[in-house]
């Protein structure tokens, strides 16, 4: 279980996290959705613990992960995976390098056994005949699902999406979205995304949790969240410029 | 008045206060991650090449003409006063003492030096350094320990050839172009120079790889922003390892030679 507690974080004058609370079951698929800049990659990044909280607790399983070693620290990263938004894949190795990356590093099998599973999971996420290619070869799906083959090689039990399905177009957005799905049913894991996509949102969330002014302000499944009288997620979700969320600029 | 004149000292000084305790932060990190395993030795290997063997044929070229043009300087200056014949000790001296581990470095400096601010500092705007991080390594492990230790292995070796060579263009200008006695020009080279100057100089060589090293990593590593950002951590760790080299230079010279 993930459970963010009283979260505050500030970069300089920026006072992105503001006491925010979200609590995120064993199994569950849970989407915060958001403006940009509004702070959701903040919350990706203090669940993994890559940034820490100014002030609050980040628990996992009941140990607050801010107050852990940079060894223990490690040993909670190993049962993460994390996709980025721009797949962040390390473009001076291959394909089936990116994705077999964890495993050199951290286990002491031989590079065929590697490139063998790191084929299975790109199998896994729909590409075939691409590990011996450059990350510079692929196109933005294909890079997207190359990240995803690398998150859960190591077989995570928790898997971070962050935008997830920005930057493509509807009928692949769709595609990572099975995915995201399959991911989840095929090998039972606990998955938080990060989108302003809704219909993403919609279509793998068990829970949308919505982030405004550096709160949790409304938590709920997808038919909750559709309905909602609260007009800063009926705002967020019917995206109309006009409402309580400010454009800025205007 | 004076409460502004000290805030503003306070104001200037802050930035650069706070950028050198991070250099020394990130060398602690280094001292302390070094001795523990694993050991990135493949990854050691490959910087080694980059900094070491790829920036040979410029600290060649940059040697041989230095060794001629020191030669042909003070062959001609020496000559006024009719002592031509210590070119060969200027040049030794010259070279082993001071030219060849200050150009090297800063040959090293400008060419790989920029190469692992521009390499990190990208890893670093586009989420790779914390992809690592995700996937449980540690990125100054994995990243910067083995650029620090190829610096610190290859800069010396490069000195080596630097001195070498440098000698060997003096040798050319003054014996082959300028016909001076070969047997006075090699009597005065090796009656002059000592072990001691060989040593000296490559002590300074350790420095200066591990100074630029951990100087250009530091500011790809934190890069902040986009592709300008790349752009000024690139410009920043030459200009700052320039400096590094230059001043610290004469410290180190004030010290060994004394």
């Amino acid at each position: 279980m993930i459970e963010l507690i009283d979260i505050h974080k500030s970069f300089g004058k920026n006072y992105v996290l503001r006491g925010l609370n979200l609590k995120i079951n064993k199994g569950e698929s849970v989407v915060v959705i958001g403006g940009s800049g509004s702070g959701k990659s903040v919350i990706l990044k203090h669940i993994i613990g890559l940034l820490k909280p100014d002030k609050g607790t980040v628990m996992i399983d009941n140990s607050d992960i801010s107050k852990l070693s940079e060894e223990e620290l490690n040993e909670v990263r190993k049962r993460f995976g994390m996709l980025f938004q721009s797949a962040a894949l390390f473009d001076s190795m291959g394909v089936w390098e990116n994705v077999g990356f964890g495993l050199r590093q951290h286990t002491h099998m031989h590079d065929e056994e590697i490139k063998e599973i790191a084929i299975k999971k790109l199998k896994m996420v729909g590409l075939v005949n691409v590990e011996n290619l450059m990350p510079s070869e692929l196109s933005g799906g294909m890079r997207k699902r190359v990240g995803l083959a690398r998150a859960i090689a190591m077989e995570p039990e928790i898997l971070l999406y962050d935008e997830p399905t920005t930057g493509l177009d509807p009928i692949l957005a769709d595609a990572i979205n099975d995915l995201i799905i399959n991911m989840r049913i095929t090998l039972n894991i606990t998955s938080v995304a990060i989108t302003h996509d809704m219909k993403s949102a919609y279509k793998i969330a068990d829970r949308i949790a919505m982030l405004y002014n550096g709160v949790i302000v409304g938590v709920g499944t997808p038919d909750e969240v559709r309905n909602t009288s609260d007009p800063v997620i009926r705002q967020f979700i019917t995206g109309s410029a006009s409402g309580p969320i400010k454009v800025e600029g205007r | 008045m004076f409460v502004k004149l000290i805030e503003y000292i306070g104001t200037v000084a802050r930035k650069p206060i706070e950028e050198i305790g991070r250099i020394i932060m990130l060398f602690y990190s280094i001292l302390k991650l070094f001795v523990r395993p694993p050991f990135e030795i493949k990854h050691t290997i490959k910087q080694m090449l980059e900094i070491g063997v790829k920036s040979l044929p410029v600290v060649l070229i940059t040697a041989v003409f230095t060794g001629m043009v020191l030669a042909l300087q003070s062959y001609t200056g020496f000559k006024r006063f009719g002592a031509e014949g210590l070119v060969g000790s200027v040049v030794a001296l010259s070279m082993t003492r001071e030219l060849g581990p200050v150009l090297t470095a800063l040959i090293v400096a400008g060419r790989a030096g920029a190469a692992m601010a521009a390499e990190l500092g990208t890893m670093r705007v586009t989420e790779q350094i914390d992809a690592l991080e995700t996937l449980a390594i540690n990125p100054i492990k994995y990243l910067i320990i083995p650029r620090f230790l190829a610096s610190l292995i290859m800069l010396p070796a490069l000195v080596i050839v630097s001195d070498i060579v440098g000698i060997l263009g003096g040798y050319f200008v003054t014996v082959i172009i300028l016909k001076a006695n070969v047997t006075t020009y090699m009597r005065m080279t090796w009656d002059y120079l000592e072990t001691q100057d060989i040593y000296n100089g490559l002590i300074k060589a350790c420095f200066f790889g591990a100074a630029l090293s951990l100087v250009s990593c530091y500011r790809g590593f934190y890069t902040e922003g986009g592709a300008e950002g790349v752009g000024k951590a690139t410009t920043g760790a030459v200009v700052l390892s320039f400096m590094t080299i230059l001043i610290s230079d004469y410290f180190l010279s004030a010290w060994l030679f004394e």
